[in-house]
């Protein structure tokens, strides 16, 4: 869960915002946002927001969007991008994975890939994700990479649907 | 590529100047990669490897924009990430020359990608306890998603080496071109010295065992023999001193910045 105060309307706002690649999901759901620090006498709202990956575009589109929710609340924001601690598809709320999964992306399961030192997998295929149409567990990786660098592409081998995968780092 | 994207308020940062050329030569690496991984989009030989290589290519690209910036304020100049990305000529880029070779065949991608990556994954493991946390963060960070890099990279290997005749010829062919480029790697230049003694860095030669053994696991399993050591070998990449195609590579990198000084975007 995201440690964020919602308290004041501007941090309701911010709180609020969309993810521009996956809308359906707050950045506070998503976790990104780290915290939101308001002073109601100067009018100054500070924010630290994390970026899922490294190189993640959307993160100048998010601190600009922040800027401009709380210029229309009145407020001038000081938006900071933290690196550490790395971001963790862990801190993504109950309520954001349910999104996820009515939007069609298969929410995160625990973390796990790439964590292990052991010997090369086979195959491609290591832990099980459901379909988000169908909510079958016979579902296959179509590829590591999806349309984001936060997502794999997978296929659905009951209904045939392909559907994106939010991958747990 | 405007605003610095690391905040570095309140953090230790044991990295003092001397530890700037041992940085550069890590963002350079990363940068320069990142070029030429973009290259495969709408090249490789499927779509989703397309997508596969600018996601990797997007990483890399990120573990450099954070270390730019920080780059710039710990060696005095205040220069930011486009002024090194986009000012520098090729005798100031410090990065090694594997990853500055042209992109050639699927196959050379994957062994380098495969050797790359192995690489990373032990030299952020190392970083992630790096005396400097600014450095510590962004290795902290990398290391997830060059883990997964290497399991990109390796699956590749084994499908392409234990695959068809021509995949496994292609990929022993492979293995031996990229295999010269992999002992510059791997050396423990004046700047690795400094930032290791500083505990900010860590020795390049440290890391080489397990990235072999790695590597070796992927060669094995793919069915494929490991090359016979080269004759030649690169050298001269962490001094400023490049191959043929990295001139090619910046002009390409530099040409909307330097066509339009001053643009912004």
């Amino acid at each position: 869960m995201s440690p964020v105060a919602v308290e004041s309307a501007v941090a309701q706002a911010i709180s609020s915002i969309p993810d521009p690649e996956v809308p359906v999901v707050s950045i506070a759901d998503l976790g990104i946002l780290r915290s939101v620090d308001v002073d109601e006498h100067a009018h100054t709202v500070a924010v630290t927001i994390t970026p899922t990956y490294s190189g993640c575009p959307a993160m100048e589109a998010i601190a600009s969007r922040i800027v401009f929710e709380a210029d229309r609340q009145g407020y001038a924001a000081d938006v900071r991008t933290q690196l550490s601690p790395a971001w963790t598809t862990d801190w993504m709320s109950e309520q954001g994975r349910e999104a996820l999964l009515r939007f069609g992306i298969a929410p995160p399961g625990a973390v796990a890939a790439g964590e292990s030192r052991g010997p090369v997998p086979v195959a491609i295929s290591r832990h099980v994700v459901t379909c988000p149409h169908c909510g079958s567990s016979d579902t296959t990786e179509i590829s590591h990479f999806g349309s984001t660098a936060c997502k794999a592409l997978r296929r659905c081998n009951a209904c045939l649907e392909p559907f994106d995968e939010f991958k747990a780092i | 590529m405007t605003e610095p994207v690391t905040d570095t308020g309140g953090v230790v940062q044991s990295a003092t100047k001397p530890c700037a050329a041992y940085l550069l030569g890590l963002a350079d690496d990363a940068m320069v990669y990142a070029q030429r991984l973009a290259e495969w989009m709408t090249n490789a030989p499927q779509i989703e490897e397309d997508m596969a290589l600018g996601n990797i290519a997007l990483d890399l690209l990120g573990q450099a924009r954070a270390l730019y910036p920080y780059i710039g304020s710990i060696d005095g100049t205040g220069r930011g990430e486009d002024d090194f990305a986009m000012q520098r000529v090729e005798r100031d880029w410090r990065n090694v020359h594997l990853v500055e070779q042209e992109r050639g065949d699927f196959a050379d991608e994957m062994t380098r990608l495969l050797w790359f990556s192995a690489y990373q994954v032990e030299l952020h493991t190392a970083l992630a306890g790096s005396a400097d946390e600014v450095v510590a963060g962004v290795a902290g960070k990398a290391l997830k998603e060059v883990r997964y890099h290497l399991d990109h990279a390796s699956l590749w290997v084994v499908r392409l080496g234990d695959g068809t005749d021509e995949s496994h010829r292609r990929m022993e062919a492979a293995l031996e071109r990229v295999s010269p480029y992999l002992d510059e790697v791997f050396d423990d230049d004046e700047a690795s010295v400094v930032a290791a003694g500083l505990g900010v860095g860590v020795l390049p030669s440290s890391l080489r065992e397990r990235v072999v053994e790695h590597v070796a696991r992927v060669v094995e399993q793919a069915t494929l023999p490991v090359p016979e050591p080269s004759t030649w070998r690169s050298r001269g990449g962490r001094a400023g001193i490049h191959s043929k195609p990295m001139g090619y590579l910046l002009a390409e990198l530099q040409h909307i910045a330097r066509s339009y000084p001053g643009a912004t975007w």
